[in-house]
């Protein structure tokens, strides 16, 4: 087992390797730089600022080098922990991502737990009570999700919160608690708000589990283990927990790693819809302002979220199922 | 019995189809908005930018057959607006004036179009008489008094076309790759493998929206409406490549690919004529249930306002004049574009479920 997981590890540097060049030719694709941009602004506000002095700016953001050694640079400082500064915000990345990265992951991890929590139990009964009403019920509700942009989620919940609620959907806090320190009130009041982004972004992800939670048990009640061990008298339902279920459960581990990306893909748009301060909002805004830097990071840490959660699944999945162990080592 | 033996496999497939009910509804529904859209400038009732200041952020308006008195109409009509500000909250009322009818026509004349280009004519499907004091917006108006559901049809145009383009790309790209990995094996296909991995793992919608923010401002709405399909379907590719390769890679032993390689057929002949065919039903229905994919993306892309940009008319633009609270609470109608998205995307979904089934003419009966 050590042996999967340390080469496991070493397989993850050529992709996160790939990636990082991948992101950094993306970010290098506007025209224009920081430099551009600092002095445009400058120029606007009237300041003319020196060939020489520009050139010394030109420096210090290491833009007089070759692309390679640029790239080399960036991932550099990117590994150690830093990863620029933002014109934008006229802060560090660092400060603007951390504060952020935390309610994504807090959201993104609060969808896949609800997407399971809901939809597994569903297809499970889906698949027992094959082409009953409520099959066909989850089923249509199902297709609605999958069919319904994220975002727009987002809108209809708004606009029922206000017509049918009389509340404000949006935001994570409430304004007495948004700027206030940590504490028991504050947590409360987030388990308030945080409910709506989940469920919002669970939506997408929940007709695809459904269905193929359904699909695999219905492959699995077919075989004729199952109809033995009804033959012998087993509990229906002990039956079901005990050995279809446990096998069509299997490839869901390994989906998380699929799952997370469309997860963190939906909290990108979800937290511009309803205002949440999470990374999303934040990339576009930059994106926007072509704020490379913080796009770039913003980017490049998704992407490593994703490839660690890809690699959990794998080492969970290898933890559950001895076959994948054995095959491996 | 015996005129069954003479039915192709392609009649088989489409018998197989014509029992799948929801995919007939689909299909129908499908061919319903797509010639909406190929006919947008005759159908809508006005031009996409053409405004109607008398009734700005106007409500969806009633389609009435009985007029006040209780009197059945045979022709259909709607009544004007009279706008009025609510003393209490400040907000725009619009009420009915039942003191006029409008009767609705067929074949009225209105703004001047060139039909694909081609065709100039002013006549549109439906509406009330130009010149009088009438208009006809049965889905309400935006801020600017343009109609919605004229503006709808015109999004319709860019949306639907953008995922069936993409589409396409995507199919190109993806037989290409898990064609050439699945076939040749070995080293190129674990390249490809690799390649596959990594695309899958970055999350795609932050890279769809850099990429696109990267496209200039500067260029024309049709140069960007091809730079976001391209974008769309250059990460989309990897399922469909891996789906082909799986294929490729068990058809590759099978009796009819060795005895053709035996003959001495080229390897492009071999992928092409022999094998390509025996699973084109299979990318078929692949790239149907990828369409919605692709106008989910071009609808997310264009709602956060980096992906089509106004005056390009597609739904994602359209929603996003719906983006904050206010416009949410005042004017719901502006939702009404993502009807249309919800609609189009489960009628692909179960024409895809129905091609499915119906691609495998030989499998169990439902």
């Amino acid at each position: 087992m050590k042996r999967y997981i340390l080469r496991r590890l070493l397989g993850m540097i050529p992709t996160l390797a790939v990636i990082s060049v991948i992101v950094f030719v993306v970010i290098q694709l506007p025209p224009g730089d920081i430099v551009t941009a600092t002095l445009e602004q400058l120029a606007s506000s009237g300041v003319d600022m020196s060939d020489e002095r520009i050139q010394n700016m030109r420096a210090q953001y290491n833009l007089d080098q070759p692309l390679p050694i640029q790239y080399l640079y960036w991932i550099g400082n990117f590994i150690t922990g830093d990863m620029g500064f933002s014109y934008l915000y006229a802060r560090p990345v660092n400060e603007l991502v951390w504060e952020r990265l935390g309610y994504t992951f807090l959201i993104s991890v609060g969808a896949l737990i609800f997407t399971w929590l809901l939809a597994l139990p569903i297809g499970i009964y889906s698949a027992v009570r094959q082409y009953s009403v409520a099959d066909y019920t989850f089923t249509t509700i199902g297709l609605l999700g999958l069919a319904t942009p994220n975002f727009l989620i987002a809108l209809v919940l708004m606009y029922l919160g206000h017509s049918w609620f009389g509340i404000s959907v949006g935001g994570l806090f409430s304004p007495e608690y948004l700027n206030a320190p940590w504490s028991w009130g504050k947590f409360l009041d987030l388990l308030t708000h945080i409910w709506i982004p989940i469920i919002v972004v669970g939506t997408s992800g929940m007709a695809i589990t459904m269905r193929l939670m359904r699909a695999n048990l219905l492959d699995e009640l077919q075989k004729p283990y199952v109809t033995t061990a009804r033959a012998k008298g087993v509990p229906p339902f002990k039956l079901l927990m005990k050995y279809p279920v446990r096998i069509a459960i299997n490839p869901f581990i390994s989906t998380i790693g699929l799952l997370l990306p469309a997860l963190l893909s939906g909290d990108a748009i979800v937290g511009v819809v309803l205002n949440l301060p999470t990374t999303g909002p934040l990339l576009v805004q930059s994106l926007i302002s072509q704020d490379m830097y913080l796009a770039g990071s913003l980017i490049m840490l998704l992407s490593v979220l994703t490839v660690i959660g890809m690699l959990l699944s794998d080492l969970l999945l290898a933890w559950v199922d001895p076959r994948i162990r054995y095959e491996r080592s | 019995m015996n005129d069954l033996e003479h039915i192709s496999p392609r009649r088989l497939a489409w018998l197989r189809f014509r029992r799948h009910r929801l995919a007939m509804t689909g299909g129908s529904i499908l061919i319903v908005l797509y010639v909406l859209a190929l006919l947008c400038e005759f159908i809508s009732p006005y031009g996409p930018e053409q405004r109607n200041v008398r009734a700005l952020n106007a409500p969806p308006m009633n389609v009435h057959f009985f007029d006040e008195e209780g009197q059945f109409h045979i022709r259909a009509f709607v009544y004007s607006y009279d706008l009025t500000i609510n003393p209490d909250t400040w907000m725009r009322e619009y009420r009915e004036n039942t003191s006029t009818r409008y009767p609705l026509q067929f074949f009225v004349e209105g703004e001047p179009y060139e039909l694909w280009g081609l065709i100039a004519s002013s006549r549109h499907l439906i509406g009330v008489e130009v010149g009088g004091q009438g208009y006809f917006h049965w889905l309400g108006t935006d801020s600017l008094g343009r109609d919605m559901f004229s503006r709808i049809l015109y999004g319709s145009r860019v949306s639907l076309s953008i995922g069936v383009i993409g589409v396409v790309l995507t199919l190109f790209l993806g037989v290409l790759f898990g064609g050439f990995a699945g076939y040749l094996g070995g080293v190129i296909d674990s390249a490809v493998q690799r390649c596959i991995e990594v695309l899958q793992s970055i999350p795609t919608l932050p890279l769809w929206m850099a990429l696109s923010a990267a496209l200039p401002t500067t260029w024309s709405p049709l140069t960007t409406y091809f730079g976001v399909t391209i974008i769309l379907s250059l990460f989309g590719w990897t399922t469909l490549a891996r789906q082909v390769r799986g294929r490729f890679l068990s058809m590759r032993g099978e009796d009819f690919v060795v005895a053709a390689r035996l003959i001495g057929a080229s390897d492009t002949r071999i992928v092409f004529r022999h094998m390509l065919p025996s699973f084109s039903s299979h990318i078929i229905t692949t790239a149907t249930l990828a369409v919605p994919a692709m106008i989910l993306g071009e609808t997310a892309l264009s709602f956060l306002g980096i992906g089509l940009r106004p005056p390009v008319v597609s739904w994602g633009v359209l929603l996003q004049q719906a983006q904050n609270y206010q416009v949410i609470v005042m004017t719901p109608w502006l939702m009404l574009p993502g009807a249309f998205i919800v609609v189009t995307v489960i009628a692909f979904n179960l024409l895809g479920d129905g091609l499915r089934d119906a691609a495998d003419p030989y499998g169990s009966a439902r």
